[in-house]
Parts: C-alpha cells; structure tokens; sequence
C-alpha cells in the first residue's frame, strides 16, 4: 500500500464570475521514500491540490466535490479540524516557497524550529531544543549551536529555506510537501537545496511531494513525475521515461519550449506547435495534439541556428569603462555610521550595434543596477557610458531627453510595470505625446494600433485596463511601450523571469522577431543561464558588483574560465539522461 | 456603483437631507421664533417635531442646524482634500530634503492641540467676515440678516479645512512613495516623462482610492469639531442652530424629553452612516478593476 493515495480528487472553485475546476478529477501516489514532482504552469491546480490535502483552502470559496486522499490508511477529507491538526506538521509537514515571509522575524530561530515538537510531543523545552538543533546541522546549517539562537534576518535566503526544511522535518513526518520550496532562491543555492532535499530522503526515510514549475529541477530531484495541466494530470510516470519519451502533446510542448544550454534553435517551440484545445460540452477542456506539429517543429528546425545570423558587429553602440555605483546608506539623526554599499564596481563592457549582450548573475550582484545606471535611471558615482560616441554621464535630464527616446527598458513584473488606472490606449499614446511623434490624433491612433499588432495583441484591445490581460500580454503591452518611441537599444531587466515556460517561449521569440525587424540592440539582464545563453550573442558575468568574466556565449558555455561561472553552469538543473 | 445598493441607497439618503435642509426649510416657521407659553409641545399638525424649551419649532431648527453641518462638512473636506494631496504628493514625491522640511512643518502643526490653532485661525479670519457683510450688502444688495448668517459660519468651515489636512497628507505620503518605487513609474522616467505628468497623471491617480474613503470619514469629524467649537461659543452663534448645537441642547433634557436629542442624532447618524457607504461606493467606482466585474 502506498503511503499517500489521491483518487479522483475534486477541488472547485464557487465564485460569482461562475466555477473553476482548481482540480478536476486529479490520481495519483507516494510510496514511502519517494520522492513525487508535480509540474505544472500557474494555474495548473497544482498547489491546490497539495492544499486540498491538508484541509488549508479557505472553504468557501473552495468545495471539494469529490474524491479522496488516503494517508496511511486515514482518509483526509473530511476529517474533523482537530484530527487533522494532529497530522498537520506533525506526519505530514509542508515548505512554502517564499522563505523571506514564512519566519517570524521576532522569534529566534530555535525557538521556531522547536515549536512543532512542543505542540505535537510531551517534551520538555530542553530536549526540544536539542532535537532542533541536531535537525538543522542535518540540513546543513554550520555553527547550528550558536545560530540557533539568532533572529531570521540574520540568515540568508538560502538558510532561511534550510531553516523551513529543519523545522519542517523536527518531528519525523513521514511526507514532506514542498511548495516551489526552490523558486525564490539562486541556482547555486537551489543546487544545493536539492542536494539535501535527496539526502534526508535516504537518512530519514520520508517521502517529499515537490511541487514546482521547473522542469529542470523535478528531473534533478524527482523518481516520478506528474505533469499537470487545467487542473488535469495529463501526463505521470518515471522521471526518464517523460523526459526521453513524453507521449501528451502539453508535455511534448512543455519540455520543447524551454531553452536549456544546449539550444540551438533560432526560434523556440511554443506549447501551441504541439497542443490543440477545445473547450468540451460541460465546461471542461478537451485537450488534443495539433495534426501538424511534426511538419511546424521540421520547419522551426530549418530556421537558422542561433551562431550564423546575418548580422556584421563592427560599430559599437554602447561603450561603458569604469562605471560605478555606489549606495550610501545610515548618516541619520541619531548619527548611525553612515556606510557605503558598492553595488556596481568598475564595470567595462562593450555593445556593438544589433547584437545582444546578456548580463547574468544572482541576485544582488549589481546587474540591474548597471542596467538603470546606463540608462541613468540611477546616477553613476563613476566612470563613463558613451552611447553612439556621446557621453551621457554628464547630461542633465532635460538633455537625457533625447536619449530617453533612443534607449528603453522592460521590467521585470508585468503587473507592476503598467500605470492601472491607464487603458492601453492611454498607456501607448502617451510616449507619442511626450515625444512629439505623430501629426495627428488620428495618425498616433494608427500607430498604437500597428504597435500592438506588432506585439501581437489586436487593436480590440486598445480601451482595456492591464489588469484584464494575462501575465503574458501585459509583457507584450510593455514591450510595445517601450518601442512606442522607436529606440535602438533595450534593456530588457529579467523580462521573462516571471513567467511559466510556456509564456516565456512566446515572449522570448517576440523579442527575437523585433530585434530582426528593427535592428535593435539588447542588453539582456537575467538570473537564467539558460535564457541568457538562448538569446545573447555575448555574455558577461557578474558578481558582486565586478564582471567577471565577459565573452562570447558559446566560448562561456563551452570553456568557461573563472570558477565562479563554471559553478553557476553547474548548478543549473539540467534534464540530460 | 449603480450595482452598489448600500451606496446608492446612502446617495438617496444623502439627495433628501440635501433638499430638506437646503429646499423645504423655506416653506417651515422661523427656527427663532420664541414661545415660552408653548414649550415642549408635542408633534402636532403645526409643529411636526414639537417645539423645544423656548417653544421654538423643532423640526425647522434641524433642518436649518443641518445647513450649517452639511456645509461644514463638505467644504471642510474639500479644503482639506485638496490641500492634503498636493502637499502629501509633492512631499512624497520629491523625498530628500524637501521632504523632510515639509514634513517638519506638518509635525510642528500636529503638535499643537487642533482645536486651539482652529479657534486662532477663525479668530483672524473672522476679523475680515464683518467687511465681507458689509460689503455683500452694499454691492449685491442680499439681505443683510441672510448674508450676516452666512459670513458668521464661512470663517469657521475654512478654519477646519486649512487645518484639517495634517492626517490626510501623511496618509497621501505613505501612499506616493510606495506607488513612485513601483516600475510602471520607472518606466515613465525611462520614457522621458516630465515630473508634474508622472506626480499628477501616474502617481496622484493610483493614491486617490484609499485618499477618498479616508476623507469620507473625515466629514463627521468636521461636523463633530463644529459641535465642539460652538458649544464652546465660537462656532455658530445663539439663536442660530447646528446639528451639533442641538444634539447639546437636547442632552439637557435627557431624562423627560428625549426627542429632542433623539430627533437631531437620527438625521445626524443618517447622514454620516450615508456618507460611509457613499465612500465606500467610491471608492469601489474609483477603482478601475472593481468597476469592471
């Protein structure tokens, strides 16, 4: 008998704007010791279900309307709030993704990782403490004896989540559900989570239910895999056999659309090469697999690979020596010491004109720092940006002015980077305004419209306001802003990391398609090696504040020099069996 | 809004004290009229609220007090507002030094007791509302007891108001410098947007929700302060009434004739539970998403 049984499980969601099939009929399950991903885009239902499990989803508006999960013999649903309280941290114990909010910041962290053993043991303080402390050298915390007794902000994200997994695992549970425990940390420290995640497996014996939207990562750390889709599992089985051979077409698409370092394609796949989607008679979704989508991957394939573009890369269009950033913070009332953080360190790179640099490192290391301080949305302390043979260092706004048109940026968070109370329209015209670009209300009319073709959305959607557009459009939206001006050159600051794969494939091959239309230059600032490799012909490495190393792509991918690249290349969670 | 009944219905409640107190107040008895040999009466036919201890009509005493409190009420907020977003918005806008001298002047104003300033500042204005009659009489020819009525109050509403706005533009403040990090405001920049259009067409707009409901409950407040000031005797002057000037008389009769307290809190507590749900209302109309659905 398997230790976690989910048959037939139901989730639905009652709301006024009508129901949503959360989870739709979901099987699966854990054997003790396994390790189980589910995979699955925003949306997929994959969170609720594990939420459904432990009674967690606020009812209503969630109804479970049907199924069961069966725990050790125990069924789950619709068990009294006590006797579930009883399991709940103490059998079955859950990490959530975000490890900077799920700490009390006014409690030690002993005392945190100890609180499940108080409330689920008759133990005295002391040897909980003690049990705290040994679980979290097992996560790898050194000197777990005298942190154990410092506050959360003290750790760093990488031991916050270490923290979760210490406290998480303090009472010996037998299943482990892990919520994108990954997602909010730096490939090298996510390395090494996984690393542990698969040890303790071994040492304890539990079983880990992984819920993540990374590929890469289940294939690193999972014996099966369940790929869910709509609040559907469309595809489950060994981690190998969906990897080498997936047989639905979501899975094919899914696992198609994602550059990894080996890439070679000039344009991805995107989900819809492979999946056809119908909408079926009783609201559900009826998922089939395009006819064409062997003859669609044959003619992607004949596009030219990424290393013979037609592009010559003798003029340079941005030319930065010795830029620095330096941040001074405290020198209050009260007479803190005021200190100096160097964000940016005597950075030299070159971008010829056409061509794509990609700046990658992880987080804090400077790179959108030096992405806004070329555009001088951060004042530099030091060096120089000549743009076009112009220096821009010394510029005042007013001057700026004419650059602002030549030079862009796309964000990050789609949902933040669009003014809400603008509709699109609004949105697009007001650059034109600005900039004195177009005759006529009319003409600047036309022009919205053909940018927003151009990006892709249609000319229906000019009155709406973001917040009725998906992940995805906004980005589109904010793309089509910032050509609104027609510039040259376009920081895109990790313009695809929120993104699901899927999405990420579209938005990636809309900026391939503008570049080769307009001849644009990008300087592509991302934590993903994988996307940066994919879309830069060059590539510079960052960290703390210094470049580290800076070469053309494939020279870094294939004969990387400095050890921190060669650390960061491997730690990239890859799918290579 | 029109999907909102609570704030449709508080718009109603709202559209009626309007016209009573400003409309069919001039069709009742004099509010000042004094009959001792009638005091007390009850509800009758001529007096439809009774008459109060000077045997003065009830009913025409509140919806004239309601002229005053409503007034106080809308054009105190609509200073305060006013005054209070554009100095939040530009304090929080600008940051620094700026920042912190216009922040030191509201703390210092914060600091001393509200009522005292406001009874300072209407004390001054006050000294130009005798010329303002004057001068209304001898040009436009209105009536000098309607006009001297009128310039007796204005003081006090612009008082409140010029005053009133301290709260409001640290609310404002918090609210900008949390809407200026955000990136679809950094893109503005990176557009090359002048500063007034980001602070007035990117900032201001994404700040007027919360700004709008908190001035809702602000109305009350003035109206509480115009209760306070003339029980004090320097708000609206004997025999004039108020909402606030009546509820105060009426508490002196609590133990035998409680309507006269109970009959102006009704409209009181009315309109101010009206203003609440129109606020709410608004700010549900003001926000783009929740006006979509």
């Amino acid at each position: 008998m398997s230790l976690l049984d989910v048959k037939n499980l139901k989730t639905y969601f009652h709301t006024r704007a009508g129901t949503t099939r959360a989870v739709d009929d979901v099987s699966f399950s854990i054997d003790k010791k396994e390790i189980v991903g589910v995979v699955g885009e925003s949306g997929s239902g994959k969170s609720v279900t594990c939420h459904t499990m432990l009674g967690l989803l606020p009812q209503p508006p969630a109804k479970v309307e049907g199924g069961s999960v069966t725990f050790d013999g125990q069924e789950l649903i619709g068990l009294p709030a006590p006797l579930l309280r009883a399991i709940r941290g103490k059998r079955i114990s859950m990490v959530f993704q975000d490890p900077m909010s799920c700490l009390n910041p006014y409690l030690r962290i002993v005392n945190q990782v100890a609180e499940p053993i108080l409330i689920h043991e008759n133990v005295s303080r002391e040897q909980a403490e003690a049990r705290a402390i040994e679980m979290m050298k097992k996560v790898g915390i050194r000197d777990a004896e005298q942190r154990a007794h410092s506050y959360p902000h003290e750790f760093s994200g990488g031991m916050r989540q270490r923290v979760m997994i210490a406290m998480s695992l303090v009472t010996n549970p037998d299943l482990l559900l892990a919520d994108e425990p990954t997602t909010a940390l730096d490939v090298t420290v996510q390395a090494r989570i996984l690393e542990i995640l698969r040890e303790l497996r071994d040492e304890l014996g539990i079983a880990v239910l992984f819920v993540t939207h990374d590929l890469g990562v289940v294939a690193d750390v999972a014996d099966r895999v369940v790929v869910m889709y709509r609040g559907k599992i469309v595809e489950q089985g060994k981690v190998r056999d969906i990897f080498q051979n997936p047989s639905h077409p979501y899975v094919k698409g899914l696992l198609a659309c994602r550059p990894t370092l080996e890439t070679k394609y000039r344009i991805l796949p995107t989900v819809d090469d492979f999946l056809k989607t119908e909408d079926g008679e009783d609201g559900s979704t009826i998922l089939g697999e395009r006819p064409d989508a062997a003859e669609r991957l044959a003619n992607l394939e004949k596009e030219q690979s990424s290393e013979n573009r037609g592009r010559d890369a003798t003029e340079t269009l941005l030319d930065v020596k010795g830029l620095g950033v330096h941040f001074h913070s405290g020198g209050g009332f009260l007479g803190k010491p005021r200190e100096s953080v160097i964000a940016v360190d005597d950075v030299d790179l070159i971008i010829p004109k056409g061509r794509t640099l990609g700046l990658v490192g992880e987080s804090g290391c400077g790179k959108t720092t030096l992405g806004r301080a070329i555009l001088r949305l951060q004042q530099p302390t030091t060096g120089s940006v000549r743009y076009d043979g112009e220096e821009l260092i010394f510029l005042t706004q007013e001057g700026m002015l004419d650059y602002r048109k030549r030079m862009q940026i796309i964000f990050q968070d789609p949902y933040a980077s669009l003014n809400p109370r603008q509709t699109i329209e609004q949105t697009l015209i007001e650059p034109l305004l600005v900039h004195k670009i177009g005759s006529s209300r009319a003409d600047r009319r036309d022009r919205v419209v053909s940018l927003l073709e151009e990006v892709g959305l249609g000319a229906e959607f000019l009155l709406r306001y973001p917040h009725e557009f998906s992940g995805g459009q906004r980005q589109r939206i904010s793309v089509a802003r910032a050509l609104a001006v027609q510039p040259e050159f376009v920081v895109c600051d990790e313009c695809v990391s929120a993104m699901d794969v899927s999405v990420q494939a579209q938005v990636l091959n809309l900026l391939r398609e503008l570049q080769d239309k307009r001849n644009l230059t990008y300087l592509f600032i991302s934590h993903d090696l994988s996307v940066v490799k994919f879309m830069s012909d060059e590539i510079a490495v960052m960290k703390q504040g210094r470049i580290e190393e800076f070469g053309s792509a494939n020279d870094i991918y294939e004969n990387p020099q400095s050890d921190y690249t060669r650390e960061l290349l491997d730690a990239v969670p890859r799918a290579n069996f | 809004m029109a999907k909102n009944r609570f704030a449709m219905g508080g718009l109603w409640v709202i559209g009626i004290m309007f016209s009573l107190c400003f409309v069919f107040a001039w069709f009742c008895p004099d509010p000042n009229k004094i009959n001792l040999v009638n005091k007390f009466a009850p509800s009758s036919g001529e007096h439809w609220f009774g008459t109060d201890a000077l045997g003065r009509d009830l009913f025409a005493r509140i919806l004239y007090g309601g002229q005053v409190s409503i007034l106080v009420g809308l054009i105190a907020t609509a200073v305060s507002v006013a005054i209070g977003i554009v100095y939040g918005a530009v304090s929080g806008f600008a940051g620094g030094k700026t920042d912190a001298v216009m922040m030191r002047i509201v703390d210092t104003l914060l600091a001393i007791p509200f009522l005292v300033l406001v009874i300072v500042l209407q004390a001054t204005l006050s000294k130009w509302s005798g010329d303002a009659t004057t001068w209304i009489v001898e040009s436009f020819g209105w009536d000098k007891e309607f006009t001297g009525r009128l310039t007796n109050v204005v003081p006090l509403f612009f008082a409140l108001g010029l005053l009133g706005w301290l709260t409001l533009s640290r609310i404002v403040r918090a609210q900008v410098m949390s809407i200026k990090e955000r990136e679809f405001v950094e893109a503005a920049v990176a557009l090359g947007y002048g500063k007034g259009r980001i602070l007035f067409r990117h900032v201001i707009p994404n700040v007027l929700g919360p700004t709008v409901v908190y001035s809702t409950l602000t109305v009350p407040g003035f109206i509480m302060y115009e209760a306070i000031l003339s029980f004090l005797g320097l708000g609206v002057e004997s025999p004039n009434s108020s909402w606030g000037v009546l509820i105060k008389e009426g508490a002196n009769f609590l133990e035998t004739e409680i309507q006269l307290l109970l009959l102006p809190g009704l409209f009181f507590s009315l309109t101010l539970f009206s203003l609440n749900f129109l606020g709410d209302g608004l700010r549900d109309a003001l926000d783009v998403k929740a006006a979509k659905d």
